[in-house]
């Protein structure tokens, strides 16, 4: 007997501040009016999407010293504009980016405790960490923490956020307005909690809320990271787009949740996917590499290569070949709030490929780039793409897909229209929602009310 | 006479502790954004010029007392901001200014918080910027230690400097928060192909606030509202807070008993401008605990007596009818007060009845508007849209 197919899980993303986001073409819209987000939320509820994700970023990114202009600039508040789309989402699931390094856990478990109430059980949280000063210089703790204390302190912020969604019992609220009593006086947000980080004490004052705690997220891809997110995430936002290496990241990760006590289905595995449709496949093609274009261009391409590089490389044509000055080896200096240049470990390993590609193919520099990085996951017509995400799912290198449109916010039309329906038509994604709340559309239990039911070992 | 601006708060099931044991309260919906939309949608209705909701960083508690054990009073609230966030979609002319605190918060956090409400109601977001004095929510935080204190310590020296302190970190907070709100010029976003820059970085400020709490650099990471600067509220009880409003905020609410109090009260609010410089001068809004209706006293010694004590208040409890009410307001307005924030003692009795019957009577009178005009909150208040700071 074959096993049963598995449901795919499909999120959709706001396009980022980054190259993959096309705002030079005409279809591009505004970044910040509410317009935008209200038609990509109302896209993905029409698809009976799991939910809508918003990233965040707390300072602006920098280059060379300055701000970074080539990409999108400017993004809104998180928790504001997901509590705006409760309002015009009925199902939707509303996932956003808060950082645990420059909040307070009392001020974030009451902001998303709020957002599960406003939205009937639709909140999801993704945890992010971070040590960076340069982010740290727009915030009153000023925010530099050492790197390896950073998931310490993370786990402790999220745990202790846990510890106040659930000092109120579910059922604290009576109201009984002959005996005159509104609330239980047993469980109702009383907290203590201490450790090298936290030091806190007193009454939390949002009741539990619809879901008990927000969805979690995590996007770790280290060691460390894979660890938390198995110890403490429901869901982990990965990066491992093909085939074999989403395969590879889906077994690790999995493995890890059994001595946490945890079952395969309680950690999904959600990869950002990025794609391009086309009536054939032939045509799809042709115009993803002109989407690469757009995303590519000449001086992005120059900036792409500096921060490799490590140095200013203004003087370079980005139509002529790569740079015989090898990259500065120091610690990389030249583009700052900036996570992927932590991706460049060894970059002189990395520019001797890069040399060996653009030498063997015969590229420019800008070419070079267009095929080192950030091709799209998924190019086809939507039969290819959706047999291409659902072979993905149904042999486990992913459990679904967040996917990120690149022109704001028509971007995910053609593939709610085209490819959704062949995903229904096999069996493989609702056709409607279940029930009311975020977890039931990712299949996960509410959580228990202790703390403690998930022993840390 | 000019017409007078109106306006209610908002929190739980209204003022009067008890309010939620009466017959018409939804107090298990409390928590629920229906129940919110519900009361905004009333006070849209009634054309008034904004809500404002309450919030805190702890429990409920009477006024700078420590929370209590009493279980028969409403416990637990929504973060305000989102609540506002929440009701903007359904709602297009009504003012939304939520309460946050600035004691333990991040200026960085609520500057963008505030600019994103303001793009997602087209321009009706305010702000109430509110300090927290509690010791038991600085125990919330763990990063500062505030000493407990009641009211009858207030004008006590170490109080006073405590209180000091944390209006001039205040008075901080909203200059850094006005500074980010205006870190992008309104025309940064250029998209222009040609460079392929998508912003003019040129029109992109770094605030660099340095001060005794905080060092800000930015620029924000969202762009400047629609409003320029959204309205920025408080509510202030003595000179220190007076001050404070005169240097940062755009409109007050104070809290006096009867309009020779009132016209003291703006008195020195007006002396405490004349030592700062500002663009226009405070809109001061006096705030009025309000239980309506002929049998209004009997009601509200109802609920006493279920609470167990008599009601007390900053603000004067008016207890009469919607046109007592508007003889009242209209007494006070000619000392010099822009308008009034109405604390509705029960919901939605008290909230329905200066929607549906002191709005009617103070039209009647051609004190109160009979249509909302276009425009933003701030062109409510004959605001015009500011200059930014950052522009030569």
């Amino acid at each position: 007997m074959s096993k049963p197919l598995k449901k795919i899980h499909l999120a959709a993303h706001f396009p980022g501040v980054n190259n993959t986001t096309v705002w030079s073409d005409p279809a591009a819209g505004s970044h910040i009016e509410f317009s935008s987000f209200l038609r990509l939320a109302q896209t993905a509820e029409r698809a009976k999407f799991d939910f809508f994700f918003l990233a965040e970023g707390l300072r602006l990114r920098e280059q060379n010293g300055k701000i970074y202009d080539l990409d999108v600039v400017g993004r809104p508040d998180t928790f504001t504009v997901l509590a705006a789309l409760a309002a015009v989402t009925e199902r939707l699931g509303l996932a956003g980016t808060i950082n645990s390094t420059f909040n307070e856990p009392y001020e974030v478990a009451r902001q998303f405790a709020s957002l599960d109430h406003l939205s009937a059980g639709r909140a999801a949280w993704n945890v992010v960490t971070s040590w960076d000063a340069f982010t740290g210089e727009n915030f009153r703790r000023a925010g530099f923490l050492p790197r390896d204390q950073r998931y310490a302190r993370a786990e402790q912020f999220l745990r202790t956020t846990w510890e106040l969604f659930d000092s109120w019992s579910d059922d604290a609220i009576i109201a009984d307005r002959e005996k005159g009593v509104f609330a239980d006086g047993a469980r109702v947000g009383g907290f203590e909690h201490h450790d090298d980080f936290f030091d806190i004490s007193g009454q939390f004052n949002v009741p539990r809320s619809p879901q008990g705690r927000p969805v979690i997220f995590q996007a770790g891809d280290s060691n460390e990271g894979r660890e938390f997110a198995a110890a403490t995430a429901d869901a982990i936002f990965s990066r491992h787009g093909t085939l074999e290496a989403g395969q590879a990241f889906y077994t690790d990760v999995k493995g890890r949740l059994a001595r946490y006590g945890k079952a395969n289905e309680q950690l999904l595995i959600l990869p950002a996917a990025t794609f391009v449709l086309g009536d054939t496949d032939a045509d799809a093609a042709e115009k993803a590499d002109v989407v690469r274009h757009q995303q590519v261009s000449g001086q992005t391409a120059i900036k792409f290569l500096e921060q490799l590089w490590n140095r200013d490389l203004s003087s370079y044509d980005p139509d002529g070949p790569l740079p015989e000055v090898d990259p500065d080896v120091g610690e990389n200096t030249i583009a700052r709030g900036r996570a992927s240049v932590r991706m460049h470990t060894d970059p002189l390993a990395t520019a001797k490929q890069w040399r060996e590609i653009a030498d063997a193919k015969k590229l420019s520099i800008r070419e070079l780039i267009i095929e080192v990085t950030g091709r799209q996951n998924f190019i086809g017509s939507p039969v290819t793409v959706a047999e291409t995400i659902n072979r993905y799912v149904q042999e486990d290198a992913s459990d679904g897909f967040i996917l990120v449109p690149h022109i704001t916010p028509g971007g995910l039309d053609e593939f709610a229209d085209t490819v959704v329906p062949l995903l229904q038509e096999r069996g493989v994604f609702r056709s409607e929602y279940e029930g009311p709340t975020l977890r039931d559309h990712l299949g996960l239990a509410l959580p228990g009310e202790s703390t403690e039911a998930r022993a840390v070992s | 006479m000019s017409a007078l601006h109106l306006a209610v708060a908002l929190d739980g099931a209204g003022w009067h502790p008890a309010a939620w044991r009466e017959p018409d309260a939804r107090p298990r919906e409390l928590l629920t954004a229906a129940y919110w939309a519900d009361q905004v949608v009333e006070a849209e209705r009634g054309l008034l010029d904004f809500v404002t909701i309450e919030d805190s960083l702890g429990p409920q508690a009477d006024r700078l007392a420590a929370p209590t054990e009493r279980t028969d009073r409403v416990l637990g609230r929504l973060d305000a901001v989102l609540v506002a966030a929440r009701i903007a979609p359904l709602t297009t002319h009504i003012g939304l200014i939520p309460t946050a605190t600035v004691t333990h918060t991040e200026p960085f956090h609520i500057s963008k918080a505030i600019a994103t409400l303001d793009y997602v109601s087209s321009g009706r977001a305010g702000w109430r910027a509110q300090i927290s004095g509690r010791a038991n929510e600085a125990a919330h935080f763990g990063r500062r230690d505030i000493p407990a204190f009641t009211l009858a310590d207030r004008d006590e020296p170490p109080v006073r400097a405590l209180i000091g302190d944390l209006f001039d970190e205040a008075a901080d907070y909203v200059e850094v928060v006005r500074r980010l709100w205006d870190s992008w010029e309104d025309d940064a976003e250029i998209r222009d192909a040609d460079t392929g820059r998508f912003v003019d970085r040129e029109k992109l400020h770094y605030i660099d606030f340095e001060g005794r709490w905080f060092n800000v650099r930015g620029p924000s990471i969202t762009p400047r509202p629609p409003q320029g600067q959204p309205l920025v509220t408080a509510l202030v009880h003595n000179d220190i807070p007076y001050r404070f409003a005169a240097r940062s905020a755009d409109l007050v609410y104070i809290t006096p008993h009867d309009a020779a109090d009132a016209a003291g009260i703006i008195g020195e609010l007006r002396a405490a401008e004349a030592g700062v410089r500002r663009d226009q001068p405070l809109h001061i809004f006096a705030d009025l605990v309000v239980f309506l209706g002929a049998d209004a006293a009997a009601r509200k010694a109802r609920l006493d007596e279920q609470d167990g004590a008599e009601y007390e208040s900053d603000a004067l409890i008016f207890t009469g009818t919607a046109t007592e009410l508007a003889d009242l307001l209209q007494e006070w307005q000619r000392a010099g007060l822009s308008g009034f924030r109405l604390r509705p003692g029960t919901i939605p009795h008290d909230l329905q009845a200066i929607g549906r019957e002191l709005v009617p009577e103070l039209q009647r009178r051609g004190a109160f508007r009979t249509s909302y005009d276009e425009g933003s909150l701030r062109e409510r208040f004959g605001l015009l849209r500011p200059a930014n700071r950052y522009v030569a």
